[in-house]
């Protein structure tokens, strides 16, 4: 009776719900960046007027969803879930964040799939017919990344090259039952693919077959080709996932690189020194409600793949020995 | 396409740029190396202008060393060094200073005592349960073969 899946994988709305409203946040690095003008506020303190990097972090997203909800001209009375989620453990990011909003609230882990994970949530919620509107918020910062997953800020170590940077980014969407000029038509929620990539300094090769695996799924249940799509973006394989990506698709005889782009790749540039690209919930969100959503409602972009990926790792894991199962959620998004 | 998990790692490998392993090494040498004779120097000067005998100044060096590393950690200069230096700038005692004040900043914020003093050796803590340890089975050996000698 699942009327609404296709093929072995895909959801297909039957009312496509509606981007209401996005906004983005962002820090003064990725503020510097080649979307530099996509971004609704980039601010100069990574501290946000807070005390701690964790209340910073919370502060960020918390000011991307009022954000969103002022340019879907809704008050917080009017979204009946919130679907959200971060890095940091126990998603104390989001929660806190969200504590007097007085709203439902769903926490999610994804890593920085999240922001696909929401945008699917929320879709499936109102679809459903369980909400007329719902929003999915995510964020990363790299202060609250870097003392978590890997050394305090000021110690003096090195990076890989294949290392990615975390943004600090959040982003917030406000989907509704009501038309508008953006719409997700259909999804694939994505099943964890492991090929036992042990270096989490190579997040973008563990996540890579991941992105494969749900866009393989996704172009055989519609039917469809790279080409049907004006962008397919990825976030955040960064340069070595997006390789590899592409090179998986060449392999059977597609190519998809004139239809690709990477969160990872598109939020910094060559000379900001992040390594192998950008990383973190809040990248693919930040160019979600930035760059695309924007192109989107301008009709720039008429039909958008956009496909999260995230790295399920955590430092226990990885002392323990443990590879980093990687996932990827993707979304059809058309403009109306 | 299909993939085991060992063709993968090779797929992999073929298409992640490799770290510059000569250009590395070099300014490592070099700024190690420049770390090392700064504090020849120190120590020469503890020698001649306060005085001291050889293993007086070298503990002063020591110290000296320590505290330039935790003060260019605490105005935040050390990791940008770092970036460049890799090894050269882990190895020397600097590195060690740098290595026990950057996590007692970054951990202020948990608090004095579980955050700043509990988590400060986060990082140096294996450094000091290898090194006591070695120094006691040294301690044993010449215990036993020289007598304590």
């Amino acid at each position: 009776m699942a009327e609404k899946r296709i093929g072995r994988r895909t959801i297909e709305f039957a009312s496509p719900p509606a981007v209401a409203g996005f906004a983005s946040v962002v820090c003064k690095k990725e503020g510097e960046g080649p979307l530099s003008g996509t971004f609704d506020i980039i601010s100069s303190d990574p501290l946000f007027g807070e005390k701690t990097w964790e209340k910073a972090e919370s502060r960020m997203q918390k000011t991307a969803f009022m954000k969103a909800l002022e340019k879907a001209a809704l008050s917080r009375t009017g979204i009946d879930v919130i679907f959200g989620g971060d890095l940091l453990n126990q998603c104390i990011g989001t929660g806190f964040s969200v504590r007097e909003f007085g709203v439902p609230f769903m926490g999610l882990y994804g890593a920085c799939s999240t922001m696909a994970e929401g945008l699917i949530s929320a879709a499936m919620a109102i679809d459903g017919g369980f909400a007329v509107n719902a929003a999915a918020i995510t964020s990363s910062h790299f202060c609250t990344a870097e003392r978590q997953y890997r050394f305090p800020l000021e110690y003096g170590g090195q990076r890989t090259p294949t290392a990615q940077w975390t943004a600090t980014a959040a982003g917030a969407v406000i989907l509704s039952e009501k038309p508008g000029r953006a719409v997700l038509t259909k999804a694939a929620i994505g099943r964890i693919v492991d090929l036992e990539i042990r270096d989490a300094n190579n997040m973008g090769a563990a996540m890579a077959p991941a992105a494969y695996d749900t866009l393989s799924a996704l172009f055989e249940d519609t039917g469809t080709c790279p080409s049907d799509y004006d962008l397919i973006i990825t976030g955040d394989l960064a340069t070595v996932g997006t390789r590899i990506l592409r090179d998986m698709f060449k392999a059977d005889g597609v190519d998809i690189t004139s239809h690709h782009d990477d969160c990872g790749m598109m939020l910094f540039d060559g000379t900001q020194d992040v390594h192998a690209g950008a990383s973190g919930c809040g990248c693919s969100a930040a160019v979600l409600c930035g760059y695309i959503l924007r192109s989107l409602e301008e009709r720039l972009l008429k039909k958008v793949i956009f496909a999260g990926t995230g790295a399920l790792l955590s430092p226990t894991s990885m002392q323990q020995g443990e590879s980093i199962p990687g996932i990827c959620h993707a979304v059809c998004i058309e403009a109306r | 396409m299909k993939m085991t998990a060992k063709e993968y790692a090779k797929f992999a490998k073929d298409r992640a740029p490799s770290s510059k392993t000569a250009k590395n090494m070099l300014k490592a040498f070099v700024i190690g190396g420049g770390i090392c004779a700064a504090g020849q120097g120190i120590m020469e000067l503890w020698k001649v202008v306060a005085g001291l005998d050889m293993e007086a100044a070298a503990s002063m060096t020591s110290i000296t060393m320590i505290f330039i590393g935790a003060l260019l950690t605490a105005i935040g200069v050390y990791d940008k060094l770092a970036k460049h230096a890799g090894a050269g700038t882990i190895v020397p005692i600097t590195g060690f200073a740098n290595a026990i004040v950057s996590p007692a900043m970054e951990f202020r914020a948990e608090g004095l005592v579980m955050g700043m003093s509990a988590k400060m050796f986060v990082i140096a803590g294996p450094v000091l349960v290898f090194g006591i340890s070695a120094s006691i089975i040294y301690g044993l050996i010449l215990l036993i073969f020289r007598g304590g000698v």
